[in-house]
C-alpha cells in the first residue's frame, strides 16, 4: 500500500518534471501586460510556467546575447522592429513556421510580419498627440490635432518628448514625421515642437507619465500608453495625427533556447484570437493584429484595418534603417543638449511676431530661418560617407573621430544659431 | 576549529566581496590583452554624457549635503542648546525619513512637488507663481535631502551634546552671543560630527541609483554604470571606469569622516559635563516651532505621497486624488504576493548570514589572538565603501557562466547571488553590533564556565550567545530592513519578475501608468515592515547609532 503510494508520488514527480517546461520571456512591456499573459497561457496550458524577464530593450537584447546557446531564453518580445533586425542578423533567431491564422500580411502599406519569417507582428502601434484635459482647459489651450498645430506659440512650454537616442517608439515618431513631410521640411517642424517643449524626457514613459499626472499638457506618444491612461480613467486624450504610420510590435523565438518548441506555443498564443482579445483590457489598450479581434471591442476603439485611421506615411523602414544613428545624433545635439537656447529663441520669435501684429519684417524671417533649420539638409544626409561613419563598429576609431567632429559641428553652429536667432528676434522691428 | 572558522570566513569574504570588486577595478585598467591601461578612463572623458554624469552626479551629492545641513544644523542646535517642548518632535525628525527609501517617495512627491503638483496647483491658484521643485536634477537633490539629512542631524545632535558647556558659558561671560558665540564656539567644536555625517550623505547620494532611475534622470554615474553594463554588455569598459570612480569617492569621503572622528575628543575637556540648556523669548519660540512645523511638513510629504496614491482612484493635476479605492492593493496581493515572501526570505536568509559572519568574526576579534584576525574585520567594513550597483556588476562579471554544480543553471540567473550581495553589504552593521555585545560581556563569565569544565564550543552555545542576543538580534532587524529596500543591486541582480523582492516590484510597476497604484500599495507594505523593523531595533538598542540605519 505504501509502496504504491510512493511510486505513484514518485512517478507524479518525475512526470510533471518532465512535463513542467519553464517559457522564459524576455520583454520591455509593462507588468499588466505581461500579468495578463502569464495568467491567460498557464491557465491554458497547465504544464507550462511563464517567467517574465523585464528589461529595456537594448538590455534585452545583450541579455540574449550574452547567454550560451542552449540555455537563452525563449521568447523575445519588445515594440522596436529594429531591435528584431539586429539579433536576426546576430543569428540569433529561428524561423517561425506559424499559420497566418487570419493575420494579414500587410497593415497599410506596412508588412505586419518578417518578410525573412524571423519574427510575426503581435500587437500595432501608431504615433500620435496625448494632452491632459484638465491641464489643458486650466492654460485654456485648444486640443491639438496634428503634429503642426503644436508649431502654435500658445503650445509654449506645454509640450513635452522624448528623445530617438533613448526610445525607438520616439525614434518611429520623429522618423514618421521627417517621411511624412520630407526632411527639410520636417525637421523645421520637428525644431518648432521642441522649441515650445518644456522638456525632452530621459526615457519614453516620461512622455506619458508626465502628461498622465498633469507635469505636461500634451506629449508625442505611441497609441496604447495615451489609451491605456485614457481607459484607465485619466483625464487625458489620445488623438491620430494624419501624418502617423501603423507599425508592429514584435515577438520572435530565440535560437538556441532550452524549450523552443514551448516558446512557439506562447507565440502562437499570442497571436490566436484569446491572445489578441488579451490587448483590449482598459489597462493594456493595444491594438491587435488580427482583425477578427475588433469584434469584441469596445465602442470608440481604434480600428486600423477600419479605415479609421488614416495612415498617409508609408514607412520605409530601409530608408529608416539607413539613417537611424544620423537622426538620433543630430536630435541630441540640436535639442536634447541644447533645448535652453532653442527654447529661448522660440520664446524670442513668439514675442516678435505678437509685437509685430503679422507686420512683414526681414529680421524676424531671418531669425526664424536660423532657428528652425538643421544643420544637416536632405543632400547632405544621402551622403553614403556620413551614414558610413555613423554606422561604423565601436572599435573603428577614424571613424569615431570624425562622428565625434561631426556631432561638434551641429552642437556649435545649432547653438551659435540659436543665440543669433534670440537676438534677432528681439531686434526685430 | 578556530582556524577552520576563519579560513571559512575568509574564503567567503573573498569569494563575495574582495574578489569580485578586484575583478571590477582590474577591468577597468586592463585593456583586451590583460596590460595595463589608463585608455579606458581616457574614453570616458571624452564621451561628452559621461563627463556630464560625473558633473551631474557630484553637482547633486554636495547639494544635497548643503539642503541637508540647512535643515539638520538648526534642528541640531535647537535640541542640544535650548529649552523648548519641541525636542521629541526632533527625535522622530532623525527616525522618519529613514524608513522611507528614496526611491518609494520619488513618485509621490513628483505628485506633490512636481510642475502640476499639489503645492504648485496651490502657488498658482492664489499666487500666480510656480517653483520647480521637481524639475530635472532638482527632484533627485529634493528627494534625497530630505531622506539624507537625519545622518547629519542624528551625528551632530551626538557632538554638540559633547562639547563642554563651561566654555560656551566662558564666551558668553565674555560678552559673546547669537550668531557670534555659534560661529566662532559651536561651529569649530561641532565640526568633526557634522564632517562626519555630511561625508555619509554624499557618499549615499553619489552612489544612490534608485532615485534618478525612478525620477528619470540618467544622466548620473550610477545610473549610466548600470545602464552600460546591462544595454551596451558585460564586456564594457566603460561600466568599470563609472565603478571605479565612485569606489574611489566612496572610500576618500569615508576615509575623511573616519580621520576625523578619530581627532573628535580633543576639544573635550570634560566630556559630559552638564549641559545648560538656554530659554527662548516668545518670539523665538514661535519661529522654532514654525521651523520645526514647516520641517516635519517636508519630512512627511513623501509619506503621506505614496499613502495617497497607494488609495487614489485617479490622481492628475489636482491638488488631491479624487475617489479612493483599496483595489490596489488587492492587485498587489492578487498579483504580486510572491514578491513579499521573496523578501521576507532573501533578506531573512541575508540578516541570518550576517548575525552568523558577524557573531564570528567578533568572537575571533576578541576572544582569539589568530594573527591577521583584524583583517576580516577591516574587509568586512570596506563593504561599507562598496556601491550596491559596483558589488552586482563585479558579480555578474565574476560568476558568469558558473553554473550550480550537477544542475546548467546559471549562477547569475538565480536569486542565490542576491542574498549573498544583500548579506555583505549588510554586514558592516550586524558586525558593529555583534562586537558591541560582545564587548559588554565580561570575560570572567567564559573563563567561569571554563574552569567548571565546559569546552569552549560549549561555554560559546551557553553561555556567549544567550548574553549576546539582544545584540544580535538588533544586528538581524538592522540587516532586515536595510536589505527589505536595497534597490542598487537588487535591480541589477534580478533576473526573473517571479523570483525579484518587493523593492524591484515596486520600480517595475512605476514604470506604467496603471501600475503606479499598486507600485505605491507594495512601496506602503514595505516601508510598514521597514518602521516595524526600526522600532523594534530602536527597542532592542537603546542607541541607534546612524551608521546602522544606512541604506542606499
Amino acid at each position: 500500500m505504501h509502496s504504491m503510494k510512493l511510486a505513484a508520488l514518485v512517478a507524479a514527480i518525475v512526470s510533471s518534471g518532465a512535463l513542467a517546461e519553464t517559457i522564459n520571456v524576455v520583454t520591455s512591456f509593462p507588468k499588466e501586460l505581461t500579468e495578463a499573459y502569464k495568467k491567460a497561457y498557464e491557465k491554458k496550458y497547465p504544464g507550462d510556467k511563464v517567467e517574465i524577464l523585464n528589461k529595456q530593450t537594448t538590455a534585452g537584447m545583450a541579455f540574449v546575447r550574452e547567454q550560451p546557446a542552449g540555455s537563452r531564453a525563449e521568447v523575445f518580445w519588445v515594440s522596436a522592429p529594429d531591435a528584431f533586425e539586429v539579433l536576426s542578423s546576430e543569428k540569433l533567431l529561428q524561423k517561425l513556421d506559424l499559420p497566418a491564422g487570419g493575420i494579414p500580411d500587410k497593415v497599410g502599406a506596412y508588412p505586419v510580419n518578417d518578410p525573412e519569417g524571423f519574427y510575426r507582428g503581435q500587437a500595432l502601434a501608431g504615433y500620435g498627440l496625448m494632452s491632459n484635459t484638465r491641464y489643458l482647459q486650466a492654460h485654456k489651450l485648444p486640443a491639438p490635432k496634428e503634429w503642426a498645430d503644436l508649431m502654435n506659440p500658445v503650445y509654449f512650454g506645454h509640450v513635452a518628448t522624448s528623445s530617438p537616442s533613448r526610445s525607438g517608439t520616439t525614434h518611429l515618431t520623429f522618423e514618421t514625421i521627417l517621411q511624412g513631410e520630407g526632411w527639410d521640411k520636417g525637421w523645421n517642424q520637428i525644431l518648432r515642437i521642441a522649441g515650445n517643449c518644456a522638456a525632452v524626457t530621459e526615457r519614453s514613459f516620461g512622455v506619458p507619465d508626465g502628461v498622465s499626472n498633469g507635469q505636461f499638457g500634451i506629449g508625442l506618444v505611441v497609441d496604447f500608453f495615451g489609451l491605456a491612461a485614457k481607459n484607465s480613467g485619466f483625464p487625458v486624450d489620445f488623438v491620430y495625427p494624419s501624418v502617423t504610420a501603423i507599425v508592429p510590435a514584435n515577438i520572435g523565438l530565440v535560437a538556441g533556447a532550452k524549450s523552443s518548441e514551448a516558446g512557439k506555443r506562447f507565440i502562437q498564443f499570442t497571436l490566436s484570437e484569446e491572445g489578441q482579445a488579451l490587448l483590449l483590457d482598459p489597462k493594456i489598450s493595444r491594438l491587435p493584429v488580427l482583425p477578427s479581434a475588433y469584434a469584441k471591442a469596445p465602442a470608440g476603439y481604434p480600428n486600423p484595418f477600419g479605415g479609421k485611421i488614416q495612415a498617409k506615411v508609408n514607412f520605409d523602414s530601409n530608408l529608416s534603417e539607413a539613417r537611424y544613428y544620423v537622426v538620433s545624433s543630430l536630435f541630441d545635439q540640436i535639442i536634447t543638449f541644447r533645448l535652453k537656447e532653442l527654447q529661448a529663441a522660440t520664446k524670442a520669435i513668439h514675442d516678435a511676431e505678437k509685437r509685430l501684429g503679422g507686420k512683414a519684417s526681414p529680421q524676424l524671417e531671418e531669425a526664424k530661418k536660423l532657428a528652425f533649420t538643421s544643420p544637416l539638409d536632405a543632400k547632405q544626409v544621402a551622403d553614403k560617407d556620413l551614414l558610413a561613419v555613423f554606422k561604423a563598429k565601436k572599435g573603428d576609431e577614424a571613424a569615431t573621430r570624425r562622428k565625434a567632429q561631426v556631432e561638434e559641428e551641429w552642437s556649435s553652429k545649432a547653438k551659435a544659431n540659436y543665440i543669433k536667432a534670440a537676438e534677432l528676434a528681439n531686434a526685430a522691428k | 576549529m578556530i582556524l577552520a572558522l576563519a579560513l571559512g570566513i575568509a574564503a567567503f569574504l573573498a569569494a563575495f566581496l574582495v574578489i569580485p570588486v578586484a575583478s571590477v577595478v582590474y577591468t577597468a585598467f586592463t585593456n583586451e590583452a590583460g596590460a595595463f591601461t589608463l585608455g579606458h578612463f581616457g574614453s570616458f572623458l571624452h564621451i561628452s554624457l559621461m563627463r556630464e554624469s560625473f558633473a551631474n552626479s557630484l553637482y547633486v551629492a554636495l547639494m544635497s549635503v548643503l539642503f541637508s545641513s540647512l535643515i539638520a544644523i538648526p534642528l541640531a542646535y535647537f535640541t542640544v542648546r535650548f529649552r523648548f517642548r519641541g525636542a521629541a518632535i526632533i527625535q522622530t525628525l532623525g527616525v522618519l525619513p529613514l524608513v522611507m527609501p528614496p526611491f518609494v517617495g520619488a513618485v509621490a512627491m513628483q505628485l506633490l512637488f512636481g510642475r502640476s503638483g499639489s503645492v504648485n496647483l496651490l502657488l498658482q491658484q492664489h499666487f500666480g507663481f510656480t517653483i520647480p521643485f521637481m524639475d530635472g536634477l532638482n527632484g533627485v537633490i529634493f528627494v534625497e535631502t530630505l531622506h539624507y539629512f537625519p545622518f547629519i542631524l542624528l551625528n551632530l545632535v551626538v557632538s554638540l551634546q559633547n562639547i563642554d558647556a563651561s566654555l560656551e558659558e566662558a564666551a558668553q561671560n565674555l560678552g559673546a552671543s547669537g550668531f557670534r558665540l555659534f560661529r566662532r564656539i559651536v561651529l569649530p567644536l561641532a565640526a568633526p560630527g557634522y564632517v562626519a555625517g555630511a561625508s555619509l550623505v554624499f557618499v549615499k547620494v553619489f552612489d544612490d541609483l534608485g532615485t534618478p532611475l525612478v525620477l528619470g534622470a540618467t544622466n548620473m554615474l550610477a545610473p549610466q554604470a548600470y545602464l552600460r553594463i546591462t544595454s551596451v554588455g558585460i564586456e564594457d569598459p566603460i561600466g568599470y571606469v563609472i565603478s571605479v570612480i565612485m569606489i574611489g569617492f566612496s572610500i576618500a569621503a569615508l576615509a575623511l569622516s573616519a580621520a576625523i572622528l578619530r581627532g573628535r575628543d580633543y576639544a573635550t575637556l570634560q566630556r559630559g559635563a552638564s549641559t545648560h540648556r538656554r530659554s527662548l523669548s516668545t518670539w523665538q519660540g514661535v519661529a522654532v516651532t514654525a521651523w520645526i512645523v514647516f520641517i516635519l511638513a517636508l519630512v512627511l510629504s513623501p509619506h503621506l505621497g505614496i499613502l495617497l496614491l497607494s488609495i487614489s482612484r485617479i490622481w492628475s493635476f489636482s491638488v488631491v486624488p479624487e475617489g479612493y479605492t483599496l483595489a490596489h492593493y488587492a492587485t498587489v496581493f492578487e498579483n504580486s504576493s510572491g514578491m513579499i515572501g521573496n523578501t521576507l526570505l532573501y533578506c531573512g536568509i541575508a540578516a541570518l548570514l550576517d548575525v552568523i559572519l558577524g557573531v564570528a568574526i567578533a568572537y575571533l576579534m576578541l576572544r582569539t589572538r589568530l594573527p591577521g584576525r583584524r583583517f576580516l574585520d577591516l574587509s568586512a567594513s570596506i563593504a561599507l565603501a562598496i556601491p550596491g550597483v559596483v558589488l552586482a556588476i563585479g558579480y555578474l562579471r565574476t560568476f558568469k557562466g558558473v553554473t550550480i554544480p550537477f544542475t546548467d543553471v546559471a549562477l547569475t540567473s538565480t536569486w542565490i547571488l542576491l542574498v549573498v550581495a544583500y548579506a555583505i553589504r549588510r554586514l558592516p552593521y550586524a558586525l558593529r553590533s555583534c562586537i558591541a555585545a560582545l564587548q559588554q560581556l565580561h570575560i570572567s563569565l567564559e573563563e567561569a564556565a571554563e574552569n567548571l569544565g565546559a569546552t569552549r564550543a560549549r561555554t560559546v552555545r551557553r553561555i556567549v550567545l544567550p548574553l549576546m542576543a539582544g545584540g544580535i538580534l538588533a544586528g538581524f532587524v538592522a540587516s532586515f530592513i536595510t536589505a527589505a529596500v536595497e534597490l542598487s543591486a537588487t535591480i541589477v541582480l534580478s533576473t526573473s519578475a517571479s523570483q525579484a523582492p518587493m523593492s524591484y516590484g515596486i520600480y517595475l510597476y512605476m514604470q506604467s501608468i496603471a501600475g503606479r497604484g499598486p507600485g505605491a500599495a507594495l512601496g506602503v507594505i514595505a516601508v510598514a515592515i521597514v518602521a516595524i523593523g526600526t522600532y523594534a531595533s530602536h527597542k532592542l538598542l537603546p542607541v541607534v547609532r546612524p551608521e546602522l540605519e544606512g541604506r542606499a
